[in-house]
């Protein structure tokens, strides 16, 4: 597979123009947040980039992250971009199957041990790692002895990110992420459930091109979830304004108001919702008149209510708050009873608030 | 930019509520605008602003087009769904607004420029044109 042609030759064989490439390169540019003078630069890179091999291993996972980035729209150009690395294992887009598939990826490591690309989609069972095994070989031990040899990782999806619902409450199977396991390579995080297809090639275009992308604290691309859903709704006018729905058949509903009250989860998640959209840019929940599940982000599953406020403290939080005025204890002692001071903090901030409240602070 | 051209998907009731929201962006932005073509005056350099990297609200569109306002050319290229390049009735500032094939907008730029780089023939269409041509000639001689 390393023989492949390069992309210019990609797109001679299947009649795509340059000037379709640059208006690709020119869309590129914008979603990874560079600025429109890096065009060329893009167009540049991503023509002679080297074709690295990609191995893709699928853990414990609903196969959606996959589902996602194949159905993503197609301008061939996507695919090409997508062809323009070299994948070599992904055992569910794959002709070959059992030991054949294994023979592959053993092969494609050998080959190319230290320069290859390893994607990873799904959480890792570490209480029995017999929970979830591929031809035999346990989640944990394929990824320990895949990433031994891989230039960096690409986390996809929310399981593979950070636990996903594999490791909601109680988690049954002890599932954690890779970062959890692999601390020695470079981890790129593209959580969501699943990741907005064109992000997921956006980032591999990015590494193709300028390598490892500017990461936030939680290891995603700045230039996807620099900012908050809230910052970019279109909707967030009528938050300012304090106009919110109050049910899903109310006045401010059918008026396209805010979300907030009914549970959005937009202003705590970042993502890059509110602008690349999904179904080929068509809408994205808010859009459809959904609140944000806020599943960018570590824990969704366990962050309360999907339709809880964020204004209204839940599960832990508000167990927290009852043992503070139980205890009679401040804020800060309460952290201390649940050591984690993420929670305490989350907990301040979500003061509940009205619409009033919002209308006098704006 | 260019919300209203047919290729465009219709907006909405709701979009048609919505069209009066805006940020306040929109100001900002024209006197980007503004310097740009000063610079491209004085010096040649062309700039490129991208309408994606900034909160832009359907009011803040508004405010763009009626200050703007619609020029004399407008192009329609149809490369993996279609891309709109309008002069605006500023010379010198142009709205690119490239649409995938389901008509959805991927990206939104005004440029500053004589001439933006995406209506111009590639060298490289160019020589796969050459191929074409010569191609279609042979064919046509054979069939003498």
């Amino acid at each position: 597979m390393a023989n492949k042609p390069l992309l210019p030759e990609m797109m001679k064989t299947h009649g795509v123009s340059r000037r379709a490439f640059l208006k690709y390169c020119a869309s590129l540019t914008s979603l990874m947040a560079l600025s429109p003078a890096m065009v060329p630069r893009v167009a540049k890179a991503l023509e002679s980039a080297p074709r690295p091999s990609v191995i893709w291993l699928s853990f414990q996972e609903c196969t959606g992250c996959t589902e996602s980035i194949t159905r993503s729209h197609s301008p061939t150009i996507e695919d090409l971009i997508f062809n323009s690395v070299s994948l070599d294992y992904h055992h569910t887009l794959q002709a070959a199957s059992g030991h054949a598939a294994e023979a592959a990826r053993e092969q494609a490591m050998k080959d190319n041990y230290g320069k290859y690309l390893l994607v990873v989609d799904g959480s890792i069972p570490i209480k029995d790692p017999g929970y979830s095994c591929i031809a035999g070989i346990s989640n944990l031990d394929m990824l320990k002895e895949t990433a031994a040899g891989a230039a960096a990782i690409v986390s996809v999806g929310t399981c593979a990110a950070y636990g996903g619902v594999g490791h909601a409450n109680p988690n049954p199977t002890g599932a954690v992420a890779v970062s959890e396991i692999i601390t020695d390579k470079p981890i790129i995080n593209v959580p969501g459930c699943p990741p907005i297809p064109v992000v997921m090639t956006g980032v591999l275009a990015h590494f193709l091109t300028f390598g490892i992308p500017e990461l936030d604290a939680l290891g995603r691309p700045k230039a996807f979830f620099g900012e908050s859903i809230h910052d970019r709704c279109y909707r967030r006018p009528f938050y300012d304004k304090g106009k919110f729905a109050e049910s899903f058949d109310d006045e401010g509903a059918r008026g396209g108001w805010c979300l907030y009250k009914l549970g959005c989860k937009g202003p705590t998640t970042h993502s890059a919702c509110a602008t690349v959209k999904w179904n080929n840019g068509v809408s994205f929940p808010i859009e459809a008149g959904h609140p944000c599940l806020g599943c960018t982000e570590p824990d969704f599953w366990d962050n309360g209510g999907f339709y809880k406020p964020l204004s209204v403290p839940s599960g832990d939080y508000r167990k927290m708050g009852l043992a503070a005025i139980v205890g009679g204890a401040a804020i800060g002692t309460a952290s201390a009873l649940l050591s984690k001071a993420g929670k305490a903090k989350a907990v301040k901030a979500h003061e509940t608030v009205n619409a009033h409240d919002l209308e006098k602070s704006s | 930019m260019d919300c209203n051209h047919p290729s465009a998907k219709k907006p909405s009731a709701t979009a048609d509520v919505l069209s009066f929201v805006a940020t306040g962006n929109a100001s900002p932005v024209l006197h980007e605008v503004k310097h740009a073509l000063i610079q491209l005056l004085k010096t040649g350099a062309e700039s490129v602003i991208d309408l994606g990297a900034i909160p832009f609200a359907p009011g803040d569109d508004r405010v763009l087009n009626e200050i703007l306002g619609i020029g004399e050319v407008h192009a329609t290229l149809t490369v993996m769904g279609e891309s709109h390049v309008r002069e605006t009735a500023i010379p010198g500032v142009w709205c690119v607004d490239h649409l995938d094939e389901n008509g959805e907008y991927q990206s939104r730029f005004i440029e500053v420029t004589y001439m933006p780089n995406i209506l111009k023939t590639q060298r490289e269409d160019a020589e796969r044109g050459l191929e074409t041509l010569a191609e279609r000639l042979g064919a046509l001689d054979d069939r003498r």
